[in-house]
């Protein structure tokens, strides 16, 4: 089960902000997800590697060559605002 | 009570790569804002990241160059957090199998050699740039050439016990980087850059204190000032009974002072996870071994090669060999120079003072090694004063003339013509004779004055050794 302290935690860093009847809902969902995954705590693991990478590939690489970057006006036609040629945001105050 | 400083750093280096590690996009400073970008770069949902080759290799390098283990299988992990500079909400780093562990540089402090350990070299990607209006202005503006830009970050071991330490390690670790030409290490542009934690405890505790995190410090001297600021603080706090609060704290330059930015009440929680866009890497050792072949020389080896090559002090030789482009100007003028030690001197003394006054790169010196050793030849061969060949070279920076050209503008050629030096000479000894006498009786700085009376007939340009040399002999 999850703790409620838990739950926040994991919200906050989520940034949602959950309201009491939310965190009812999502405990109870969350406990779902947990304990379809204890199904893990069956299987016997002693001996297996940890997964790094289901497709066994390795070095997957480029050469150093630049290409052609994309448009401004395209890259930016989703921002929600856009300054100077840049995207907006809330202020951030270092 | 006494109490030992522990400081650990935590280095980042952008790697100056022709494109960013993950896409095919420019990596360049000062581009137009956002049009080095692409959905990749940009964090947009189903961009796939692909590894340039580059940045393993430069990686590597640095690895074989601190003395780092390479190891032949590592990964990719996400890095999870917030931030409006971080599209994607995670960043591409390395966590459990970095590319480089366990290295170490070696520095001299007092005169004794200390090794400093290097936990990991491993490769990860910039964030965007944010861009702060005035105060009134209720926004920041997010520009991301930057984001996806290759970066390699190097940690230190706990080893180092002092601000001045300190600020030697990033000195020695900044000219390595240099002289393998992966990165650019501009702190103030911010192609390299510097965290430190410092944490005090009293002498002789196994245990280490409670610990600060510093960011923010752009350049050598302020990382010393700000961790000589925070050691005081630490130990200000602890001798009146109090405790340090373990946060990261934000150097300010113009205050000399440190100050809170956030309290880390729990470990960063930065759920990190195997990045399933990208493979593993897997090295294999012949690689490994052609990149050190290749490895360029090195400071510490240019150091014992220039004392053994130009007979110059190991001091000077330090000194030289701190940048790749210090060394290169000082071997450019000294090769097959007469008198390498003085071309030493004239590097460290007036090459570097014009560097710092000028606040300039070697590069906009305007004065070729070539040109710099014939000032010296001119000295040497008693055509220039050491003072007016000072004036040359200030001329030399400001117009970028030959020295040749510029002792017969300035009317600086001295007078090394015996005939005309023992004339002047003769008239002074004339003039001067209660000195003259003094001088006989035993007063030897009498001679100073009959030097500089000397020195003041022939307007400056008389060779003062000459003089002085002859003065001898007319009196004794």
């Amino acid at each position: 089960m999850i703790e409620k302290k838990e739950l926040l935690n994991i919200a906050s860093l989520a940034k949602l902000k959950l309201s009491e009847e939310d965190e009812e809902k999502i405990t109870k969902k969350f406990n779902l997800v947990l304990n379809y995954a204890r199904m893990f705590d069956e299987l016997d693991l002693e001996n297996v590697e940890p997964l790094v990478n289901i497709n066994n590939l390795s070095n997957v690489m480029r050469e150093d060559e630049p290409m052609e970057s994309y448009d401004r006006e395209t890259l930016l036609a989703n921002a929600p605002e856009k300054l100077y040629g840049c995207i907006k945001v809330s202020k951030i105050i270092e | 009570m006494n109490y030992e400083t522990i400081i650990g750093l935590e280095v980042h280096a952008e790697l100056s790569t022709k494109t960013k590690a993950f896409c095919s996009c420019k990596n360049e400073f000062g581009g137009e804002v956002n049009t080095n970008c692409c959905p990749i770069c940009m964090g947009y949902p189903g961009a796939l990241p692909v590894l340039n080759k580059k940045v393993v290799e430069y990686a590597v390098r640095a690895g074989l160059a601190l003395n780092c283990h390479i190891s032949l299988f590592s990964k990719t992990d996400r890095k999870n957090y917030f931030y409006p500079d971080l599209p994607k909400a995670y960043q591409i780093s390395q966590f459990d199998l970095p590319l480089c562990r366990d290295g170490r540089i070696k520095i001299e402090i007092d005169g004794q050699d200390k090794h400093i350990g290097i936990t990991r070299i491993h490769i990860e990607e910039d964030a965007g740039k944010l861009l702060h209006g005035t105060e009134s202005e209720d926004y920041s503006l997010v520009d991301f050439n930057r984001s996806g830009v290759p970066l390699i970050e190097i940690v230190s071991e706990p080893d180092l016990r002092s601000p001045l330490e300190a600020r030697l390690y990033l000195e020695k670790l900044k000219g390595i980087l240099e002289y393998l030409e992966i990165s650019d290490c501009k702190m103030q542009e911010g192609s390299l850059r510097c965290d430190a934690n410092i944490s005090i405890r009293p002498v002789g505790q196994k245990s280490f204190g409670i610990k600060t995190e510093i960011k923010n410090m752009n350049s050598m001297k302020a990382l010393q000032r700000a961790l000589e600021y925070e050691e005081e603080r630490h130990r200000r706090i602890l001798s009146q009974g109090g405790t340090i609060i373990q946060e990261t704290r934000r150097w300010d330059e113009a205050k000399g002072i440190t100050v809170s930015m956030r309290t880390k009440e729990q470990a960063d929680d930065y759920r990190n996870f195997p990045e399933p866009d990208l493979v593993p890497i897997v090295l294999d050792k012949e690689w490994i071994e052609s990149i050190r072949k290749d490895l360029p020389e090195l400071p510490d080896d240019k150091r014992k090669r220039f004392v053994k090559e130009f007979g110059i002090p190991e001091y000077d030789a330090s000194i030289l060999t701190l940048t790749k482009e210090l060394s290169n100007f000082f071997e450019e003028c000294a090769k097959g120079h007469k008198n390498p030690k003085a071309v030493s001197n004239w590097v460290m003394g007036e090459v570097l003072r014009i560097m710092k006054e000028e606040d300039i790169e070697l590069k906009d010196l305007n004065i070729k090694p070539q040109s710099l050793g014939r000032l010296i030849d001119l000295v040497d061969e008693g055509v220039l004063s050491s003072t007016g060949a000072k004036q040359v070279f200030e001329e030399m920076y400001k117009t970028g003339e030959e020295p040749e050209v510029l002792v017969d503008r300035l009317g600086l050629k001295q007078i090394s013509d015996e005939d005309a030096i023992a004339e002047l000479v003769k008239k002074v000894v004339d003039e001067n004779q209660k000195t003259v006498e003094d001088y006989k009786r035993g007063k030897t700085n009498a001679l100073g004055y009959l030097v500089g009376q000397c020195m003041k007939a022939s307007k400056g340009k008389a060779n003062p050794q000459l003089i002085n040399k002859m003065l001898r002999d007319l009196l004794s």
